[in-house]
């Protein structure tokens, strides 16, 4: 059974149509890189899989595991296993990361019909799950992405994401605003956070992530559809070449 | 640990439902014939046992008020108030003057422990907190009062105050609000029927938060309590106020006023969680809150804070004020105020400076949702003598939704050129994003909402105490349901 599978998937944004018959299979533990030029539809795509209000599907299905996924709402989806680390992670003053990552724990385990984490095991797994990406667990004291730096808000969407287990990782444009020594942080993050269970889409626009995370299949997506799907050597292409040819304009 | 990560796990403990404070307590009750002239007054005085000057001061209050006209410049409508339509006096039977709490009826005890307030000593937050329950009329039961008593604490219901203790009744009462003040605290000093006295003597730290909890139950009565609290030179008390009232159609009128005074090197800490029965969606029933409250700082160093969580009530009207008198007084208020649905909300403070080198802080955070108006309405007055003096207003509104009102009407007058005085006042919506962020993570929109309010409302939120930190969070969870769609 694949992780994801879209089939056909039409969205629009208010009247404009933005993705316009996407297909993309999903095995677990695959690691898939959706690269394209400037409004290609790369963040449209993200955003309809994790349900965002304002895109609306028009046509096409999308199965997740072997539900239907365009019939949840965006807290189901999440629940479900579904995560987005955002390009531009929101501000929320006054919650502490701490907080918010236990309040976001325990919708899941109330969802899944579980008994909610006390305090002190919900420290304790943090904690350890800090570790393991040699991460400090300080930013979780501060208010949620408030005057964080870039690479602290990266950093910290990479924290949320060990802590809640997704088996579906969607990274929209993760490498924006880095500078390479963060860009490796956070890459060594994702790269740490690969099981033979957990699929990711990995979206972006640059191929230099690529040098630090290894997808195991690579698709341009331009004009609101996939042109080309291949191995990893497709995002050297590109990156020697540009988008030129994908894009309908160059 | 944070608060709000304790308070987090609290709350989930506790049943999150609409008002669950909205039933009806079936007891005898003795109450006054409607209506509001010099006899209610006497009928009142006489049944407290009240010595001659309570009601002379009572007639003088009531002739004055037949001479005043109800306020109109707040940012509220209501349908007019028949006064000769209520009861001003309504007493449970068979209560008067219990010694102790075994003599107070069950049926009474009933209603706190459903209101999630055990009055049975034991039972009580393992001795911090001592409770004196004010029902309809009557302060019904006054916990921990043997154990203050031995330490020189004042704490009972006003009306035995005002036997027990008359000089300091006498000696305060009226003194930081006077009888002609305005309208509803004219209205209260009239016909008040009971409240809470405390007082602090002379150095002493009160060790147990004190706290009254006020229940209006019967119909048609308004409730017109009066609060007096003294801390002498060097005492400090913290003074927590709950408040509930059964789900009616009809609006219930509550007429309070709260007199803090506190001498030299004092502090008082009052809070509130004021949860008044709000109305249904469409704004029929709920409380009128028009209340009255003021601190005097009359010591040098000494200092009254505020704190308030208003979710309740149809319509609030109440400014919890300062008088910073005495040289190097401190005022603060931190208030957090929920409108939903039909809720009206007109709230602020006044902090006046007339001592040298003192200081406010007022940091105010309004919410507003469905068709509902807030509107915070502040003074900050510096006095000729008030050299040095500072002030720091903070305002911030949300809006939840797009059919609500946010409005901010500062009033600053400054008398003397030393004083510095800031403002600073935002207005935010709950954006899009937020919501979505909150949703990816797995949380329903209603936790979404109540999790971004709970942090906008955070600086308010940690000067309450504990164990009200926590009622506070499940209310603003409360009061908001239903506002997104």
């Amino acid at each position: 059974m694949s992780i994801l599978s879209i089939e056909n998937l039409h969205a629009n944004v208010g009247e404009t149509e933005i993705l316009r018959g996407i297909n993309l299979k999903i095995e677990p533990g695959e690691v898939h890189a959706v690269m394209g030029p400037n409004g290609s539809g790369k963040s449209t795509l993200s955003y309809v899989l994790a349900g965002r209000d304002g895109y609306c599907v028009t046509d096409g299905s999308v199965e997740f595991k072997d539900i239907d996924l365009l019939e949840l709402e965006a807290d189901e989806r999440a629940n479900e296993g579904v995560f987005l680390a955002f390009q531009y992670p929101v501000e929320v003053p006054g919650v502490t990361g701490m907080t918010f990552l236990r309040e976001a724990y325990n919708s899941r385990l109330r969802y899944e019909g579980k008994e909610e984490a006390d305090a002190m095991e919900f420290l304790k797994l943090v904690r350890s799950k800090a570790k393991d990406l040699n991460m400090s667990d300080d930013m979780l004291k501060r208010p949620v992405n408030v005057g964080f730096s870039g690479g602290e808000k990266k950093r910290n969407e990479i924290l949320q994401m060990a802590v809640l287990e997704p088996k579906l990782a969607i990274l929209d444009e993760t490498d924006s605003g880095l500078d390479i020594d963060a860009l490796k942080l956070v890459a060594d993050g994702v790269n740490a956070l690969r099981t033979n269970e957990r699929s990711m889409l990995i979206i972006t626009h640059y191929q230099r992530l690529l040098d630090y995370i290894k997808p195991d299949h690579v698709h341009v997506l331009a004009r609101g559809q996939i042109q080309r799907s291949g191995g990893k050597e497709l995002a050297l292409e590109l990156e020697a070449n540009g988008y030129a040819g994908f894009d309908g304009k160059g | 640990m944070s608060i709000d990560a304790n308070t987090a796990d609290r709350v989930k403990e506790l049943e999150v439902d609409k008002y669950k404070y909205g039933f009806v307590t079936d007891i005898e009750m003795e109450t006054a014939p409607k209506g509001l002239n010099e006899d209610i007054i006497r009928f009142i005085s006489a049944k407290k046992e009240e010595p001659d000057w309570l009601l002379e001061w009572r007639l003088k209050a009531y002739r004055h008020w037949l001479t005043m006209d109800e306020p109109d410049w707040a940012k509220v409508g209501y349908d007019k108030i028949d006064y000769q339509d209520l009861h001003y006096y309504a007493a449970p039977k068979n209560i008067d003057r219990p010694k102790s709490l075994d003599e107070v009826d069950p049926e009474l005890l009933n209603t706190y422990e459903k209101l999630g307030i055990p009055l049975k000593e034991q039972e009580l937050l393992s001795g911090v907190v001592a409770v004196d329950a004010v029902f309809d009329s009557v302060s019904v039961a006054t916990t921990y009062k043997a154990k203050l008593t031995e330490m020189g604490v004042i704490f009972c219901s006003i009306s035995e105050a005002v036997r027990e203790y008359p000089e300091l009744v006498k000696k305060y009462i009226g003194s930081v609000v006077p009888y002609s003040d305005n309208y509803f605290a004219t209205l209260n000093s009239a016909v008040f029927t009971d409240g809470s006295f405390v007082y602090v003597p002379k150095g002493l730290r009160c060790p147990m938060e004190l706290s009254t909890y006020f229940r209006i139950n019967a119909e048609n009565t308004g409730q017109f309590e009066r609060t007096l609290i003294i801390a002498d030179d060097g005492a400090y008390v913290s003074y927590l106020e709950g408040c509930t009232a059964p789900q009616r159609d009809e609006n219930q009128l509550h007429a309070a006023v709260v007199e803090l005074v506190t001498l030299d090197n004092a502090e008082i800490k009052y809070s509130t969680v004021q949860n008044w029965y709000p109305g249904d969606e469409n704004g029929k029933g709920g409380i009128y809150n028009f209340v009255t409250k003021r601190g005097a700082c009359r010591g040098e160093n000494s200092k009254i804070s505020w704190t308030q969580v208003e979710t309740g009530s149809a319509v609030t009207w109440k400014y919890p004020s300062c008088i910073l008198q005495g040289d190097n007084s401190i005022g603060e208020f931190y208030s957090v105020a929920i409108t939903n649905n039909a809720q009206q909300a007109d709230t602020g403070t006044k902090m006046i400076h007339l001592g040298k080198n003192t200081r406010s802080t007022v940091i105010s955070k309004g919410i507003s949702a469905g068709r509902a108006d807030n509107t915070y309405r502040g003074l900050v007055k510096i006095l000729p003598r008030a050299e040095g003096a500072r002030n720091f207003t903070q305002c911030d509104s949300l809006l939840i939704g797009n059919k609500c009102g946010a409005h901010t009407v500062p009033y600053i007058e400054s008398r003397n050129p030393s004083a510095r005085v800031e403002h600073e006042a935002t207005t935010s919506k709950i954006s899009e994003d937020q919501m979505f962020y909150c949703m990816q993570r797995g949380l329903s929109s209603e936790a979404a909402v109540s999790l971004i309010v709970n942090g906008f409302c955070k600086e308010v939120m940690k000067e309450l105490p504990m164990e009200f930190a926590v009622e506070a969070q499940k209310l603003i969870g409360i009061s908001l349901e239903g506002s997104v769609g």
